[in-house]
């Protein structure tokens, strides 16, 4: 580790603007890092060192030409290989895209060139974002840095990794059940879920499209929203995308007081499952907020009980619908049958049968099982009216609280294997206090408070639709009071890693 | 069973499903270019491919030019309503669903009169209208038939995915007896005139851009339940439709002669036989797990954009045929025969530019019509409507008569000019001068002194013998009456 990787995105985008140090050399740091540790790691699908530099170049010369350029400019990133990038292989961590190459344009990437940031490469994830460790992922496994026989969480994992490892200042995760707040909360970082709508969509490959939502993600909530105002604002190619104006997230995190603050704790997502250590350093958490003058409140949610079952039909309905493409017609593997008449049908099925993991087979049977004639009312129809419900129980809730509050996850990162060793509603009962926020469209964000034998624990944040403002008005305060009183999470990691 | 007997025995039921392409300038919900031929899969963008990542969004254009057709069938407009996935799996639907509407359609509930041969109106009752988008187009190579058995390969050409389409469903049409094929190609051409008349789309059946589905069943009388149905897909002629509705009706009439089933199905028609063929099964439970399309969001068109589609709809076809009919005072059949000429708008045209209908209609119908077939152009291709009006203006102002006139509108016809221009440089305008005209009446007296005689004698109708002679004369100029006046003046008669 070298001081550069050690920065964080602020202080690096201070650097440059001082002209302390280069975006080259910023980038060659991040890239000669993550060329160390990626044996370790495994965060990243592709690495992208070459348009990295090209792009620090073009940076650093901008500014001596004495350009106005953006606050981020030159402060490298790695985007989720979920995100459309032209020109450079996109896989969505399946082998049915091992070797795609977009012909077009995401507009997240198209906001993160424009602003000069050097994409250092395409980190690894579940397969098309399917899970919560990221060992579904056709490019093996990524490892969490804080304890490498650790699963860094999912579907977001080598987003996370790759900021915990000090592979990456900044990340560009995406969420659909709490898939950046959760490898968030395995590896020690800030992960954000905006309101739905915040982030467009367009060349974000679709896993479920009504809960699907780009993440910012950093060590710190100040580089998280830093991020978040880069990436957000209205997109016309993306029909869900909110008109909403954009701003005032960095200056949030860095100027809220959490005096006055009424923070509501969430009946139902506390207690009952979570892991002892996780348990203790949420209340630990509440008390050092309270200390700093947040009011603590109880809220009651009943309807967020029936959440996980909703999105357990919602989500894999519309990935059934949404993976229906991958049928080697177009793009990407064709598989031809081994045997019998080489038809459309017959190629469609073998490329599907080899292209797709389990996880993935597993969750397009259920969706489709679940849009069956017949079976439609029951299980899509109803699970809808129980995202009204949810909605409702939110609304009524933020009526006696500024924001909702609960641990991210029940527990803190699991050690490989642990999935296979359960059955899979044991792993999916893991996203019970993240899915909400998605069923519901509201804005989350997890942040470190804390260790659990030597484990991070997430701290969850949920704010009212098109508020993700107030998510930084908490976070912040609450991140520096926190480090105050137990220092900085990550500082714990950095010994560690330098240690080694 | 030929279709004479099976319709006096059975009670047809007709179902009809006709899709429309609209004439915007790009795709539903992508920018690509709507835009018919081009290389293949050039007119596509991310969206239209159906590439991973790539979103729709909706547009606007198609939403009214729908809205406009709903109108225009009597339907009720949504106020709000959704697009929906239609999941299934076909190389020439890129996403492996179509964005089409299912339980929530633009408009429903609406008819459409439809007129047939003879004037009989019938009211075909509409279902839905709603909006879809186009699939792409497979090509089949290596085969002897260029049908998909056989071929070694295929091709998929997705320039049409995504073009924007509206389905029209009917429900079903009974009491049409002996006349049901005849109905549903009228239903369809109907359908065909009130595209064109809203200016939707090319309405092109020879492009595609108006495709018909068509639903028959029989019963044993119309008091029984509906029979099982059979759907004849992409017929797309009037004629084909006829013809395909007549085939069916033998054939599934010949099936329950013998005692069987007719099996529900779709079906193909083939232009060279007349007839239909098996294709795949079909029955209810075909399965699109139908879902609302969560990348797009509810379409809420508004009642005062509807209000003032509803005002800017265009005069369509059976009003105005109505409207005409009786401002005109034409027969029933004089109607039918303008309309079936192609030759409404244009004799609506000369009405207006001054001319009087009857006037209008014997011209358009008439020479018009002679020349045009002639030199195997549309009557409309040879003269204008302003052009015919300036032709009966002249006549009635005794410049033209009907032989003259026909002269005039050969040289217009040629592009020698306007009917006046014509008729000036033809020389062919009435003789006013008197003087000419008198010396060639004095010169006829004076040669035919005989006639003369016979005129003098109480032969009146003798005089016609003087007026070859003074239309000769005159090359025909001459004003018939007014020569014979002046016969009569000059013998003192």
């Amino acid at each position: 580790m070298t001081e550069l990787t050690n920065k964080s995105a602020l202080e690096l985008a201070a650097g440059l603007k001082s002209g302390e140090f280069s975006s080259v050399d910023v980038t060659q740091a991040h890239l000669d890092r993550i060329a160390s540790t990626e044996d370790d790691f495994n965060s990243f699908i592709t690495v992208t060192d070459e348009l990295a530099l090209e792009t620090a170049k073009a940076v650093d010369a901008k500014r001596s030409a004495g350009e106005d350029l953006h606050t981020l400019a030159g402060v490298p990133v790695a985007l989720k290989d979920l995100v459309v990038t032209e020109g450079t292989r996109t896989t969505a961590g399946s082998k049915m895209l091992e070797n795609w190459v977009p012909p077009y344009e995401s507009t997240v990437h198209n906001k993160v060139k424009a602003a000069g940031l050097p994409v250092l490469g395409k980190t690894n994830l579940d397969e098309f974002a399917m899970g919560s460790t990221t060992e579904h992922s056709a490019f093996g496994n990524t490892r969490n840095p804080w304890n490498l026989d650790h699963v860094p969480g999912g579907s977001s994992g080598g987003a996370a990794a790759a900021l915990a490892g000090f592979q990456a200042p900044l990340s560009v995760g995406t969420d659909t059940g709490g898939s950046v707040r959760q490898p968030a909360a395995f590896t020690g970082t800030v992960g954000v879920k905006p309101t739905y709508g915040s982030i467009s969509r367009f060349g974000i490959i679709a896993m479920a499209s009504s809960l699907d939502q780009v993440g910012p993600m950093g060590r710190s909530v100040a580089d998280a929203a830093a991020l978040h105002e880069l990436l957000a604002g209205h997109d016309p190619l993306d029909s869900t995308s909110l008109p909403d104006e954009v701003g005032g997230f960095l200056n949030a995190a860095q100027t809220s007081e959490l005096k006055g603050k009424k923070l509501g704790v969430i009946k139902q997502l506390a207690g009952e499952g979570y892991q002892d250590g996780v348990r203790t350093a949420f209340t630990a958490a509440l008390e050092t907020a309270a200390a700093a003058g947040a009011e603590i409140v109880e809220v009651d949610c009943p309807s967020i009980s029936y959440a996980l079952d909703a999105y357990y039909l919602i989500m894999p309905s519309e990935v059934s619908s949404n993976l229906a493409r991958y049928d080697g017609m177009r793009y990407g593997l064709r598989v031809e049958p081994e045997s019998g008449p080489v038809t459309a049908e017959t190629v469609m099925s073998a490329t599907r049968a080899a292209g797709f993991g389990d996880e993935v087979k597993r969750r397009i049977i259920l969706g489709t099982y679940a849009l069956s004639a017949g079976y439609y009312d029951a299980y899509y129809g109803s699970a809808q009216k129980i995202r009204t419900l949810v909605q409702n129980d939110f609304a009524k809730a933020f009526a006696a609280c500024d924001v909702l509050v609960s641990p991210t996850t029940p527990t803190t990162a699991l050690k490989f294997g642990a999935e296979k060793a359960a059955d899979p509603m044991a792993l999916y009962l893991g996203d019970v206090a993240t899915i909400p926020a998605n069923l519901a469209g509201i804005p989350g964000l997890s942040l470190p408070a804390g260790l659990a034998e030597g484990l991070p624990v997430g701290f969850q944040i949920l704010a009212p639709a098109r508020e993700d403002v107030k998510l930084y008005e908490v976070a912040g305060p609450l991140e520096a009071a926190l480090e105050s009183a137990g220092g900085r999470v990550l500082d714990t990691l950095a010994e560690g890693l330098n240690a080694k | 069973m030929k279709y004479e007997d099976a319709i006096k025995k059975y009670d047809p039921v007709i179902g009809i499903e006709v899709h429309v392409e609209l004439g915007t300038a790009t795709k539903m919900f992508d920018a690509a270019p709507n835009t018919f031929g081009g290389g293949p899969n050039t007119n596509v963008t991310p969206t239209s491919l159906g590439l991973p990542g790539s979103l729709p969004v909706v547009n606007e254009k198609g939403v009214e030019y729908a809205i406009k057709i709903g109108l225009a069938l009597g339907c009720e407009i949504a106020e709000t309503c959704r697009f929906a996935r239609k999941n299934y799996f076909y190389p020439d639907v890129p996403k492996d669903f179509q964005t089409s509407q299912s339980d929530e359609p633009i408009a429903a509930e609406g008819q459409v009169e439809v007129e047939l041969e003879d004037g009989t109106i019938v009211t075909v009752p509409v279902e839905r209208a709603h909006m879809e988008e186009d699939a792409g187009k497979n090509t089949h190579v290596g085969g002897a038939t260029g049908r998909i058995q056989g071929a070694d390969h295929s091709l998929v050409d997705y320039n049409r995915a995504g073009v924007p389409l509206v389905e029209i469903v009917t429900h079903p049409i009974t009491g049409t007896g002996e006349r049901a094929a005849e109905v549903a190609a009228a239903y369809v051409r109907t359908l065909r005139d009130i595209f064109r008349a809203l200016d939707v789309s090319e309405a092109r059946m020879e492009q595609g851009n108006v495709r018909a589905d068509v639903n028959v069943s029989l019963r044993e009388s119309p008091e029984a339940p509906l029979g099982t149905r059979t759907e004849t897909k992409n017929v797309n002629s009037f004629r084909s439709i006829e013809r395909a509705v007549r085939f069916e009706i033998a054939r599934q009439a010949t099936l329950l002669e013998a005692g069987e089933k007719v099996v529900q199905e779709t079906r193909h028609f083939h232009e060279e036989t007349g007839e239909t063929s098996s294709g795949r099964p079909k029955s209810d439970a075909d399965d699109y797990r139908y879902f609302p399309e969560p990348d797009l969001v509810p379409l809420q068109p508004s009642r005062e954009w509807v209000d003032q589609l509803r005002a800017s709809l265009p005069e369509l076809p059976a009003q105005k045929r109505r409207r005409l009919l009786g401002e005109w005072k034409f027969s029933d059949l004089e109607m039918r025969d303008i309309v079936n000429a192609g030759l409404l708008e244009a004799i609506e045209d000369t009405v207006t530019a001054g001319a009087k209908p009857a006037a209008a209609r014997k011209w358009w119908t008439g020479e018009v019509a002679r020349l045009a077939n002639q030199e195997d152009k549309r009557p409309t291709e040879i003269v204008t409507p302003a052009q015919v009006a300036g032709l009966v203006d002249l006549i009635n102002e005794g410049k033209l008569n009907d032989k003259l006139a026909k002269d005039v509108l050969t040289g217009v016809s040629a592009g020698e000019g306007e009917p006046a221009e014509v008729m000036k440089a033809r020389d062919l305008e009435i003789v006013e001068d008197t003087g000419a005209l008198e010396a060639a009446v004095e010169e006829a007296i004076a040669a035919n002194p005989d006639v003369v005689e016979k005129i003098k004698g109480g032969k009146m109708q003798a005089i016609g013998a003087l007026m070859g002679p003074i239309m000769k004369a005159t090359r025909g100029q001459a004003d018939a009456g007014k020569a014979k006046d002046l016969i009569l003046a000059k013998l003192g008669v």
